[in-house]
């Protein structure tokens, strides 16, 4: 098999870069999953869409998965390659087609990079709004298969809320245009069902965002408070008196002394959770929204609040969120973020848990995550020299997760399932919805090689994890293969 | 109201599944009047109605599909929050199942999101009669494919919609519209020059040589937006609702209403029909009889679609043909949702 897909590959023309050789795969073991590898049969490169076309009606041919990856950014394991399959790097195209100043448009290639977007349309007063923390190397494409979120999500909604079109390569090879240039489309809803798809229903090729005026003012205040239950009670003040904050970022006493110690902030010590809270829009709107934000947070009892004076404070006061992931690198080497989302005033009693759940593994957990929607990012500290703590901080990983499940939420707001998660959607999901989600896979590609085995279990596999339920820190069937 | 609904709607569908026998999803029956006609046994939604589940720190809201709009709004008004898209109601009777089915959003679209921009979850009884839950309520969320999404302006034809979680947003402070006598294309030039701004734009609306802008936010960011734009403030009462319920004098007259949905910089679609344009250029409305033909093409040519919103001749299909690739996605997924073809058949297309 491998050498006839080699042979249809390197009969495609234009000829592209196509990847054969040990050597050249290894860099794309894997993306930034980077607790599980394999390396792919082939890897290509191509440097447009014919060649993309080709390259997906030559494996569906001969039957070949085919794994698409952008910048492998991604912290699911959704561009984890196949070993028996085709990886398909997008990263060549990284053209900027159009900017529309008038229209508010921009059109691009998958390979272009997220921050590259607002660069390049920044002198005409735009920007693209959602900002996933790698949005320096992300790139498009990843962000419209995973549906990226950011830390701007509360005002300006997901990745899904900022595109006006895709066009993506069914496993048939044919172009569907799904959305419009138009504000709606005939037909149904189909930009919807190929934002966050994880690759399983086509292969991106070409992304037409949406980009909104620049805030005319900006205003940063950071407030510390003297427990988590206090700081989440400021977030739902803020929120009922009818201020829809840029940004509402929490951090806890963990994460607050690890930026401390890495950037010696100056918070205050005996702080129990930080809340990063950021308002814009006209300068009036923005100016009213200041006032009743540092009102409430006095209110609600934050012993210290702090507003950027100006941009290099505000850059500062973002160091602190921004910075959190590498400062907690110094508690030990290695961490696992989990992505769960629950209803915001279910926040102080699923951290409770958390913590009790950390003393039960003997896990350190610190807390960094989005707020004002609810979504959580729990770090699990291991030390991965050390035979089962990655294995430990995973299972522990899973509990948060069905305890997000258990309180109303979702084991995934922004980072997507990908190979991670597989084992939750059978927490989240019953028997005839993960059906449904396999017949809209088979809509798109019926002979499932775009991506196989990611984003949605198996039936058969949810049966033999029993439900998934994982108790006393035993799995069931330890023996099968867990992705 | 309890679960003996959904399980007898359930049976219901499986019932006529077996039998291959054709049902029309109805809510309060305002939207009869859209899309392509189709017949069947009717399934009455309007009894499963009532608010599930309000949240208004969480910003959002969980309601039975039959809940009537106007219910809801005012459920929302009370703690001064709102349904962002501006659903048009069509009668009195219209229900938050026929808003999310229909995909219909009024004038603050533009500025604040379409429908599906605000549905997070849905419950839906698929056509081989199962009970199934997709999103959540929570306001992020990217576990599964994004089968609410799909619902959402579905018409029905891919499971029949039982529960709704929307994301819901604070009402603004203060409204205040501007009018400008302006040209269509002064209009809507000027209209996406604003968007591209920071201005607390809600609703466009240009017709009869006019250009009203309503804007919506706090009072400071009001009266500075005022200040910028000049044009001349006018009460404007309640002509907002009445440009969204269709009942402003433009839409009174007994002729074939076309709805063309364009990009909002696309150039003023030269005909000699009355045309009312909203949504910063990017949705005009054509009254008159058309040629389908014709004005079909020029919205494909300007980079929309037109849909024979009212009236005329549905013959010749109410909405713009897809291209082949996307209408062979469309067939599966019907036959993937509705294998029997019993929900709405015809209502969209010809399946």
């Amino acid at each position: 098999m491998r050498s006839q897909a080699l042979a249809a590959l390197r009969a495609i023309r234009p000829p592209m870069t196509v990847i054969s050789d040990d050597e050249g795969l290894k860099p794309f073991e894997t993306d930034a999953f980077i607790a599980h590898r394999e390396t792919p049969m082939l890897a290509v490169l191509p440097d447009d869409e014919a060649q993309v076309r080709q390259v997906v009606k030559a494996c569906h041919a001969l039957g070949v998965p085919v794994v698409s990856r952008g910048a492998g950014t991604g912290i699911s394991g959704g561009a984890i390659p196949h070993r028996d399959g085709v990886l398909l790097v997008l990263s060549k195209m990284r053209r900027i087609d159009e900017v529309n100043a008038l229209a508010r448009t921009a059109t691009v290639e998958p390979g272009v990079r997220n921050l590259q977007v607002s660069e390049a349309v920044a002198h005409l007063g735009l920007f693209y709004a959602p900002d996933p923390s790698s949005q320096s190397i992300c790139s498009i494409g990843g962000n419209v298969a995973e549906n990226s979120g950011g830390v701007h999500c509360l005002k300006y909604g997901l990745t899904t809320h900022n595109l006006l079109a895709v066009r993506a390569i069914d496993a048939d090879g044919d172009v569907i245009d799904a959305g419009s240039l138009a504000l709606d489309a005939p037909g149904y809803d189909l930009l919807a069902l190929l934002t966050g798809s994880e690759g399983n229903l086509g292969v991106i090729t070409r992304v037409t965002v949406r980009l909104l005026p620049l805030p005319e003012r900006t205003e940063t205040l950071l407030a510390a408070f003297p427990s988590v239950r206090q700081a989440a009670e400021a977030v739902g003040e803020i929120i009922g008196a009818g201020i829809i904050p840029a940004a509402l970022e929490m951090m806890d006493r963990i994460v607050i002394e690890a930026c401390e110690r890495f950037m010696a902030m100056g918070f205050p010590t005996g702080a129990e959770a930080l809340l990063l809270a950021e308002v814009d829009g006209g300068k009036e709107e923005a100016g009213e929204a200041l006032e009743a934000v540092s009102a409430i947070l006095a209110r609600c009892g934050a012993s210290e609040v702090r507003v950027a004076a100006d941009s290099v404070e505000r850059e500062r006061l973002w160091k602190s969120r921004k910075g959190a992931f590498t400062a907690l690198a110094t508690i030990l080497p290695d961490y696992y973020t989990i992505d769960g989302t629950i209803p915001r005033r279910c926040l102080p009693e699923v951290l409770a848990e958390i913590t009790r759940l950390s003393a039960e593994y003997g896990m350190t957990v610190g807390n960094v995550f989005h707020a004002g929607d609810g979504n959580i990012h729990p770090c699990i500290f291991y030390d991965a020299g050390k035979p089962g703590e990655l294995e430990r901080s995973e299972e522990f990983g899973g509990r948060i997760l069905e305890l997000c499940v258990a309180v109303g939420g979702t084991i995934t707001g922004e980072h997507g399932v990908g190979i991670e998660k597989l084992r939750q959607m059978c927490v989240q999901f019953r028997a005839p919805e993960l059906a449904a989600f396999h017949d809209v896979k088979r809509a798109f590609d019926p002979d499932s090689i775009l991506n196989p085995g990611k984003a949605v279990p198996t039936l058969k596999r949810c049966a033999e994890w029993g439900g998934t339920h994982m108790r006393a820190g035993r799995m069931p069937h330890a023996d099968i293969p867990r992705f | 109201m309890d679960e003996s609904f959904i399980v007898a709607l359930c049976e219901r569908l499986r019932d006529h599944a077996a039998r291959k026998a054709a049902l029309r999803i109805r809510g309060g029956g305002s939207k009869d009047f859209y899309g392509q006609d189709c017949s069947g046994e009717s399934v009455d939604m309007a009894p499963y109605a009532g608010i599930v589940a309000y949240e208004p720190k969480e910003l959002v809201v969980t309601v039975r599909a039959g809940t009537r709009i106007a219910e809801l709004e005012d459920a929302l008004a009370a703690e001064r929050q709102m349904l962002a898209f501006d659903p048009p109601h069509f009668g009195v009777g219209a229900t938050v199942g026929g808003a999310v089915a229909t995909g219909l959003s009024g004038p603050r679209r533009p500025y604040a999101g379409s429908v599906r921009d605000f549905v997070l979850g849905t419950r839906v009884v698929n056509g081989k009669g199962e009970d199934l839950s997709f999103g959540g309520r929570v306001i992020k969320n990217v576990a599964g494919y994004d089968v609410s999404r799909l619902m959402t302006g579905a018409l029905g034809t891919l499971g029949v919609i039982t529960e709704i979680s929307f994301k819901v947003l604070p009402r603004p402070a203060l409204e205040a519209t501007l009018i400008f006598e302006w040209s269509e294309d002064e209009a809507n030039v000027q209209a996406n020059r604003w968007a591209g701004q920071p201005l607390p734009l809600s609703a466009t609306a240009w017709h009869d040589g006019k250009l009203r802008v309503r804007l919506s936010g706090a009072p400071t960011a009001v009266a500075a937006a005022k200040a910028k734009m000049g044009g001349d403030q006018i009460d404007a009462g309640d002509y907002w609702a009445q440009l969204r319920e269709h009942r402003l004098a433009f839409f009174s007259a007994n002729r074939p209403l076309w709805r063309v949905c364009v990009p909002q910089t696309a150039a003023p679609i030269t005909t000699a029909h009355a045309q009312l344009v909203e949504w910063g250029g990017g949705l005009r409305w054509v009254s008159g009889d058309l040629d389908p033909m014709n004005i079909r093409s020029t919205a494909e040519r300007l980079g929309g679609h037109a849909t024979l919103f009212r009236g005329g001749d549905k013959a010749i299909g109410v909405f713009q043909p897809l291209p082949a690739a996307l209408m062979k996605i469309h067939r599966r997924l019907k036959d993937a949702f509705d294998p029997a073809g019993i929900l709405n058949p015809g209502r969209m297309y010809d399946f």
